[in-house]
């Protein structure tokens, strides 16, 4: 399977660990994912409150490129539809990509104007043409958890995780979302085939405030707040994300959080695709761990697993007296074990 | 019967009505005027109490015609774009699109000169629109000198954790095609201006 690949700003450097657990992941499942060639930001949601043209025309670059990247010549990356897959793991990439594509087939004047822009660098979108897909929904539907469950060897038993989708996956419906726009449940199958231990979390569709940490921050801690501490209530040891807006709200802020409200709220936020290369036996540290701001440690001792990798022995110190005692002695049965 | 001619001054832009003017601006098909007024919007919104009027309120006064007030409301900039609104409105009205062609509105029109939220959205794009990718660290030290340098202490703390875990970039990465994109946008903002002109208002 070969997908066209969206990483987004963000999974360049801040959410560093969400495109690395990504590729990682795709290695074990044995997906492809094909970069897009010299894609620019989506906008995110700041260019849509200045101008809309220029918004539209700075997502259709992305857009024309896929198009002519990976449905003109098919190269292996089309649907059974015949558009061409362009895979997305920032939520708000995804919303964004896939919104503009739904409101230029819509909006007839605006694709003109768009494709009017578009043209001035000799570039040209047909809207339809290029299907974006978020990460979780392409590998909830595309993949399938039974065929996760083949690659999981070391499950993820006893760590208890909130399954945490934020808005812009689930929400607006524009068709190909999960299941439901409030109560989706695909993240919590997912965990549940790694062996994780899903727990209860009411909010888990709720705003994690997104750029209101900027601009207005005590709206934005009130939203994390309520986030944190309806996770904590569920005794969660973890609060598993799909989004880098999400990721970087409730992790780098916590601190932030916890001062403004005397809180002592201390959940490690991670990648979905963190947990699922865990699972896979890979270790932490090649799927990201060690980035997070919100220390992940006691969350792999409780899964018996370290940020160091199991190879190489803790240094000791040196003992001064010679710890050489007297032999242990051996049964004969033991040597025709060992032989 | 005879035939009356009246003349239009050319500096006259067709008046529109701000209900049409709004819904029209709005991408793909907005639904304002299905709005049956039910409050269900201000009901599902995380920031609705700090909103001086809900959503709900704001399309009563469009449909009202009071433009000045809807402009300087402060709900727009308070939109978290969480969507609850537009799937919960049981007339699929596109809420959360409505609230960024407002925030487009009253820039356009001048209301929010001096306020933070409208000046960090133009910060990010100047990065991107500079770059094709966004900016993080230049972001955050330009904005938050100009507009909160009271907490650039808390901010630089948060800076140097994300630099010990190398989540920051010192400098911006620059897409290859820069001069391709930079004519799209220059495009895009020209189409935009003649439309400001001649009263285009679908395209703005």
């Amino acid at each position: 399977m070969k997908y066209g690949y969206y990483p987004g700003c963000s999974l360049e450097r801040n959410a560093a660990a969400y495109d690395i657990s990504t590729r990682a992941v795709a290695r074990t499942l044995g997906f492809e994912l094909d970069e897009l060639d010299d894609w620019n930001c989506c906008g995110a949601t700041e260019y849509i409150a200045i101008n809309k043209l220029a918004a539209y025309s700075l997502i259709g670059r992305n857009l024309a490129l896929a198009q002519q990247q990976f449905h003109a010549n098919g190269n292996g990356h089309l649907a059974a539809d015949g558009r061409a897959q362009l895979i997305a793991p920032c939520s708000a990439c995804f919303l964004n990509l896939r919104k503009a594509d739904r409101y230029l087939q819509e909006d007839t004047k605006l694709r003109d104007t768009t494709n009017e822009a578009l043209a001035a660098a000799g570039l040209h979108y047909d809207p339809g043409t290029v299907f974006v897909r978020h990460l979780l929904e392409m590998i909830i539907n595309d993949m399938g958890c039974d065929e996760v469950k083949r690659h999981v060897t070391k499950p993820l038993n006893g760590l208890r995780v909130a399954s945490y989708y934020g808005c812009l996956l689930v929400r607006p419906r524009l068709g190909g979302e999960l299941s439901d726009a409030e109560y989706p449940d695909e993240l919590e199958s997912l965990m549940k085939v790694l062996g994780a231990e899903v727990v209860d979390f009411p909010l888990k569709t709720h705003c994690c405030g997104g750029h209101m940490t900027q601009i207005s921050a005590e709206v934005a801690y009130e939203l994390i707040r309520r986030l944190l501490q309806n996770a904590s209530e569920y005794r969660a040891d973890v609060i598993v994300t799909i989004c880098p807006m999400c990721q970087l709200n409730l992790d780098a802020y916590q601190t932030r959080v916890n001062q403004h409200f005397g809180t002592n709220f201390n959940l490690p936020i991670l990648y979905f695709t963190q947990l699922m290369g865990l699972a896979f036996g890979l270790e932490p540290k090649a799927i990201g761990f060690g980035k997070e701001i919100v220390s992940a440690e006691n969350a792999l001792i409780k899964i018996q697993r370290s940020l160091e990798p199991a190879a190489t022995p803790a240094p000791s110190r040196p003992r001064k007296k010679k710890d050489e005692g007297l032999p242990m002695p051996r049964m004969p049965e033991d040597e025709e074990v060992s032989a | 019967m005879e035939e009356i001619t009246v003349s239009i001054p050319d500096i006259v832009k067709p008046k529109l009505r701000f209900l049409e003017e709004v819904s029209m601006a709005t991408p793909g098909v907005s639904r304002l005027e299905m709005c049956i007024q039910c409050g269900t919007c201000g009901g599902s919104c995380p920031s609705g109490a700090d909103m001086d009027h809900t959503p709900r309120a704001l399309f009563a006064m469009i449909r009202a015609g009071m433009r000045d007030e809807v402009l300087q409301s402060n709900a727009p900039w308070y939109c978290v774009s969480c969507y609850y609104c537009m799937v919960r409105c049981p007339q699929e009205v596109h809420v959360t699109d409505l609230m960024y062609t407002l925030k487009r509105m009253a820039i356009r029109e001048g209301y929010t000169d001096h306020d933070a939220a409208p000046d960090f959205s133009q910060t990010f794009i100047g990065y991107v629109e500079q770059y094709g990718r966004s900016f993080e660290l230049g972001l955050a030290t330009r904005f938050h000198l100009a507009h909160s340098p009271l907490r650039k202490v808390g901010i630089g703390t948060l800076a140097l954790d994300m630099f010990a875990r190398d989540r920051l970039s010192f400098v911006p990465t620059r897409i290859k095609g820069m001069d391709g994109l930079h004519a799209i946008l220059e495009k895009a903002k020209a189409i935009t201006h003649d439309a400001e002109l001649t009263g285009g208002t679908q395209l703005l």
